[in-house]
């Protein structure tokens, strides 16, 4: 009948966020990123966050396919996956996933395999972890954006003062 | 010769007389497997014996000896063993009898033959001198080789010794002499040999006492026993048919003899187990067959210990029992350590079958979690592109249509809402079963919210229905509480009760109830109230082709009816009326079809409708009862429906709402201005609580539409039809004028009640757009402005990453800059070359050429004009548009530097030092931040 309201999206919405940066998972540059989505690209967030879950799903294969490769780990090429990777978890603010690039990085430039073998079990969950929350975020801005766009038979309080 | 003769011979007797005689008198021991004693001592020496636990009614021993067959057979074995030993010596002294017997008989056989030797030779000296030679023969007669040369010496020795004549008489005196002497030495002899018996026999008499023999016996074995039993945690005892103890052997004693000895267990002990082990041991006597039982005792003597106990019967000789032998041992450590085991091995059982259980759970929540999760997912993926549909016709319905494609488009929205309602009904349930739901708390006024349910109702009814509405006087003018949540289950049920009927009525009922109503007693009073539902609801339908005149009286009789006890309920409550809790209960009765019987129990399910006929005929998912029990139960109130077939239903729901402790007066006050603004006439209708929407009057304009049905397909042709403005202008562009004129009309007629609700609800949306269009106006002024402002700066970003990318111009674009962007160091030189730059933005880490090395080569071209070292360096340069380029123009870029700032993600590998080195100006960290980029920006681009 009623569709959810909106202060009550907008409310999910900020606990949602309040708990990933109580978390740690996202740090002050997801905010950044939210001040830049205006008017003339509304949905701006959804589409770097959905750009970057594109390039580090082919990054993380990447450096999956590098580190199963148990002679010729190439561990230079893993160090530029790394650097991108944390180029853009940086950007998008997900501090936890660039914080576990950083000490993949460190493992790699040590020639250090188990330690990378660790660092990506721990990044691939990091960022499964990121992925879902942020899916949700956006699941619940979609729902805010129908629910501010779409009409509902819904009269309101002061309906019955036409005059008014 | 004589003298040697003498001595040597006794000597020899005492040999074989002692070698014959304690030797064998051990080997008869040796039967009975008891080592001598003598071997013993020592071994017995170092264990001290402590003889005091051996408690022992020697009386009883004796008396048990006596007539247990036990006792008995150990008796006659120690008598046979006696005997055998008394036989053994009875043996040896036969033999030894023997022997005497025997040298007796040689020695008489030699006295004759010397006899016969002294008749030979003098018959007158015979009688005299016969004993002496018998004991001298006798002698003789043991070394049998000896005899005959002794004799000859003998008879030499006579012959020489004497010397005198033959048969004269000194010779006779002589040989008389020499006889004598003989004598004199044979008596001596015997004299020897008797003294010999009579010390054997006493010897013997000495050895041989049997009772000291069996004590001795007896007290190696009592001594092996204590040895054994020294340490063992044992008690054995023996006690008599009265169960009272005779003989107790406990190396831990805590109690002494006397207080044992002649007791039973119950007159000693006091505890658990005490009695247990006294019942078990008398059923051991009555059954006469031994038998093990542990028994645990809770004793104040000893504490908690457990004992396995074994207990035999002992016979008499008659074959009666006549007591029972005991032997318990300790086993409590054992017994702790078995149960333990078995708690264990139980708690793992059970532990296991939790595992189980939890993992099916898991298992089952987690597939319940899918289907949810895949069902709102599903629901909000559907959602998406329908919200655009419907936008989209929206839009579309802005446009010049014709009446046809006005209609087509109107069928098209409706059907859009119908559907986007259904999903949000599908996820508002998901998220009250989740959990998720939350329920807000605000002021609201209850009267407002049933008329504009009616109202909203009225707007959209394709039947002739009256619909009417009542709110007893004592409800609160505003209450708290989630108005959406219940405006919603409100609209449900009053669009169910509108679908389901057909003729009649549909209305609500709100009234207060006493808080103390709980479940129980509501149930009682729906039950009571089942059957005036029911006459109301007739009553209703047989006045529903009444004039609608005669509703509102009619309306309030029936309220009066429905609620007869009700009144004076609510002048109790209105007492309470201060409280901060209040029961209001809703009733949305209907004149309807009804629901059947046995589709009460799953009325409230989701998806169920009472039949497949129905859901075909009326539609819908039968998700909206269900929706709204569990918002009412989320809001701690109840749901009920009572129905009668054919006649009607009513659905009731009973919620708590708090009221706001703010009196009336300062409620109005609280009021938003719109709502207070020209309210005069609305203030009689808010507190009088009567909503009446009756039939439509179908008038002159639509009588050809009185009789048929409202065809299904144009919901609102009603709203269209008696507008004409309304039809003619877009809903959305419907002016303010269309609006106010609407609102005259309401007043007017009741056809017109549905319009303001439908025109204001479109109105709104129009207003907020117009605004929306204003500030978006204002806002691409401004950054219209902002651009015209800083157009001629030209900046190039070079970054390979996407993200950044995207981040970097998004913020750059916000910041009112256009930016140009390469994606590594090789790229970044060709596009410096091809035209100037004010401003670069320089990632450092970059695949093909780093920032560095990029930033090193930009500069040695304008230092040096031209680009060898970047064609050194491999990048393919466009030689001829750098040949076109008007000197002055290069002359002019080449003077001035080129800004270019570092983007650096603060790693070891991009120092700062190592920037500023390169030949960059400045570097801004990452990832950039609104703030910064726009420092930087500024700095550079003045």
């Amino acid at each position: 009948m009623l569709g959810l309201s909106l202060d009550q999206l907008r409310a999910d919405m900020n606990r949602l966020l309040a708990i990933l940066f109580h978390q740690g998972v996202l740090d002050e540059q997801f905010l950044q990123l939210q001040q830049l989505q205006d008017e003339s690209s509304p949905n701006f967030v959804s589409e770097v966050v959905n750009i970057y879950f594109h390039e580090s799903e082919k990054l993380l294969r990447n450096l999956r396919a590098l580190l199963v490769d148990r002679e010729l780990s190439d561990y230079k090429k893993m160090g530029i996956h790394l650097n991108q990777l944390m180029g853009s978890s940086s950007s998008i603010g997900a501090q936890r996933v660039r914080n576990v690039c950083i000490a993949f990085r460190a493992a790699s430039d040590h020639n250090n395999r188990p330690g990378c073998l660790r660092a990506l079990e721990l990044l691939e969950y990091e960022y499964c972890y990121l992925k879902n929350k942020l899916h949700e975020l956006f699941q619940i801005e979609q729902q805010r954006m129908l629910a501010a766009a779409v009409r509902y038979p819904a009269p309101q309080q002061h309906l019955n003062n036409p005059q008014g | 010769m004589g003298c040697e003769m003498e001595s040597d011979q006794p000597e020899d007797l005492d040999v074989v007389l002692t070698s014959m005689w304690p030797e064998d008198m051990n080997e008869a021991g040796r039967q009975f497997n008891v080592e001598r004693p003598g071997a013993d001592q020592d071994m017995l020496e170092e264990v001290t014996i402590n003889k005091e636990p051996n408690i022992v009614d020697f009386q009883r021993l004796m008396e048990l000896t006596n007539y247990s067959d036990k006792g008995n057979w150990q008796l006659a074995k120690l008598v046979k063993n006696w005997e055998f030993k008394q036989a053994n010596v009875v043996r040896l002294l036969r033999e030894e009898l023997d022997q005497l017997s025997k040298q007796q008989q040689e020695v008489e056989l030699k006295k004759l033959e010397i006899l016969e030797e002294h008749r030979f030779e003098k018959d007158g000296y015979g009688g005299d001198k016969r004993p002496i030679s018998i004991l001298d023969e006798n002698l003789r007669y043991l070394y049998q080789d000896a005899p005959k040369r002794r004799k000859d010496i003998i008879a030499q020795g006579e012959i020489v010794a004497i010397d005198a004549e033959y048969d004269s008489a000194v010779y006779w005196k002589q040989r008389a002499m020499h006889l004598e002497k003989l004598l004199e030495a044979s008596l001596q002899r015997e004299q020897v040999l008797v003294e010999k018996l009579q010390e054997s026999i006493e010897s013997l008499e000495r050895q041989s006492t049997p009772v000291e023999e069996l004590s001795q016996v007896l007290k190696r074995a009592d001594n092996f026993l204590h040895f054994v039993l020294q340490n063992a945690p044992v008690v054995i005892g023996h006690q008599d048919k009265d169960m009272r103890y005779r003989f107790i052997f406990n190396h831990f004693p805590t109690l002494g003899e006397q207080d044992i000895i002649g007791k039973t267990d119950v007159e000693i002990f006091t505890g658990a187990g005490v009695k247990e082990s006294q019942d078990f041991k008398t059923e051991v006597l009555e059954r006469g067959l031994p038998a093990k039982r542990e028994i645990t005792f809770e004793t104040e003597l000893f504490g908690s210990k457990t004992f396995l106990i074994y207990v035999e019967p002992v016979f008499s000789k008659a074959g009666e029992t006549i007591g029972v032998n005991y032997m318990g041992m300790e086993v409590t450590d054992q017994v702790r350590k078995r149960e333990k085991m078995a708690k264990l091995r139980e708690e793992i059982a059970v532990q296991k079958a939790k595992e189980t259980e939890l993992n099916k759970t898991i298992h089952i929540t987690e597939e319940t979690m899918r289907a949810k999760q895949m069902l709102a997912t599903m629901s909000h993926e559907i959602r998406s592109p329908l919200s655009g549909v419907v936008s989209m016709t929206e839009i579309l319905a802005t446009t010049n249509l014709d009446k046809e494609q006005r209609q087509l488009l109107k069928v098209m929205l409706s059907s859009g809402d119908l559907v986007l309602q259904l999903i949000n009904d599908i996820l508002d349930l998901s998220k009250v079963e989740s959990g998720v739901m939350k329920l807000e708390a605000a002021k609201f006024r209850p009267r407002e919210v049933v008329k504009h349910v009616l109202q909203t109702a009225a707007a959209s009814l394709q039947k002739l229905l009256t619909l009417e509405g009542h709110v007893a006087e004592d409800v609160p003018i505003e209450v708290i509480g989630d108005v959406l949540r219940i405006r919603q289950i409100l609209t449900n049920l009053i669009s169910n009760a509108i679908k389901f009927t057909h003729e009649g009525k549909v209305g609500i009922n709100l009234y207060v109830v006493p808080e103390t109503s709980d479940v129980n007693k509501e149930g009682s009073e729906k039950k009571s109230r089942d059957q005036p539902t029911l006459s109301a609801n007739t009553n209703g339908n047989g006045h529903g082709d009444n004039s609608p005149s005669c509703e509102e009286s009619e309306l309030n009789n029936t309220s009066c009816d429905q609620n007869g006890d009700q009144m004076d309920q609510d002048k109790e409550s209105r007492t309470k009326a201060e409280e901060r809790v209040v029961w209001i209960r809703c009733d949305v009765y209907d004149t309807g079809i009804g629901i059947p019987e046995h589709a009460m129990s799953t009325l409230f399910k989701k998806y169920m409708q009472v039949g497949a006929d129905t859901a075909r005929k009326y539609g819908g998912t039968g998700l909206g009862l269900a929706i709204c029990k569990q918002l009412v139960e989320l809001m701690g109130g109840y749901l009920t429906v009572s129905s009668v077939e054919q006649h009607g239903s009513t659905f009731t729901f009973v919620l708590p709402y708090k009221v706001s402790s703010a009196s009336d007066s300062d409620d109005t006050d609280e009021l938003s201005d719109t709502d207070h603004l020209g309210d005069d006439g609305y203030d009689d209708d808010l507190n009088s609580g009567v909503f009446l929407f009756p039939p439509r009057t179908l008038g002159t304009l639509f009588s050809s539409q009185i009789n048929g049905r409202i065809p299904k397909l144009l919901p609102n042709s009603y709203g269209n039809h008696c507008n004409g403005l309304l039809e003619e202008s877009p809903l959305p562009c419907s002016s303010k004028g269309d609006v106010s004129e609407e609102g005259s009309d309401s007043s007017g007629g009741a056809m017109a009640t549905a319009s303001p609700v439908l025109d204001i609800d479109n109105l709104r949306p129009v207003a907020q757009q117009e605004q929306e269009t204003a500030s978006e106006c204002s806002s691409t002024n401004r950054t219209g402005v902002e651009k015209s402002e800083t157009k001629q700066h030209k900046i190039l970003l070079v970054e390979d990453n996407k993200i950044n990318i995207m981040v970097a111009k998004s913020m750059t674009k916000q910041l009112g800059y256009a930016i140009d962007v390469v994606s590594n160091g090789a790229e970044a030189v060709k596009a410096v070359q091809r035209s100037s730059y004010h401003l670069i933005l320089m990632d450092v880490c970059m695949p093909v050429m780093d920032g560095l090395q990029a930033t090193r080569l930009i500069r040695s071209y304008e230092e040096t004009g031209s680009w060898d070292e970047a064609v050194k360096a491999g990048v393919e340069m466009e030689a001829m548009s750098n040949q076109s380029c008007s000197t002055s123009q290069v002359e002019e870029t080449r003077k001035k530097r080129v800004p270019i700032v570092a983007m650096t993600a603060n790693t070891v590998s991009e120092s700062a030092d190592e920037c500023y080195a390169n030949g960059m100006d400045s570097f801004v960290s990452k990832p950039i931040t609104l703030q910064s980029l726009k420092q930087c920006l500024q700095r550079y681009l003045v």
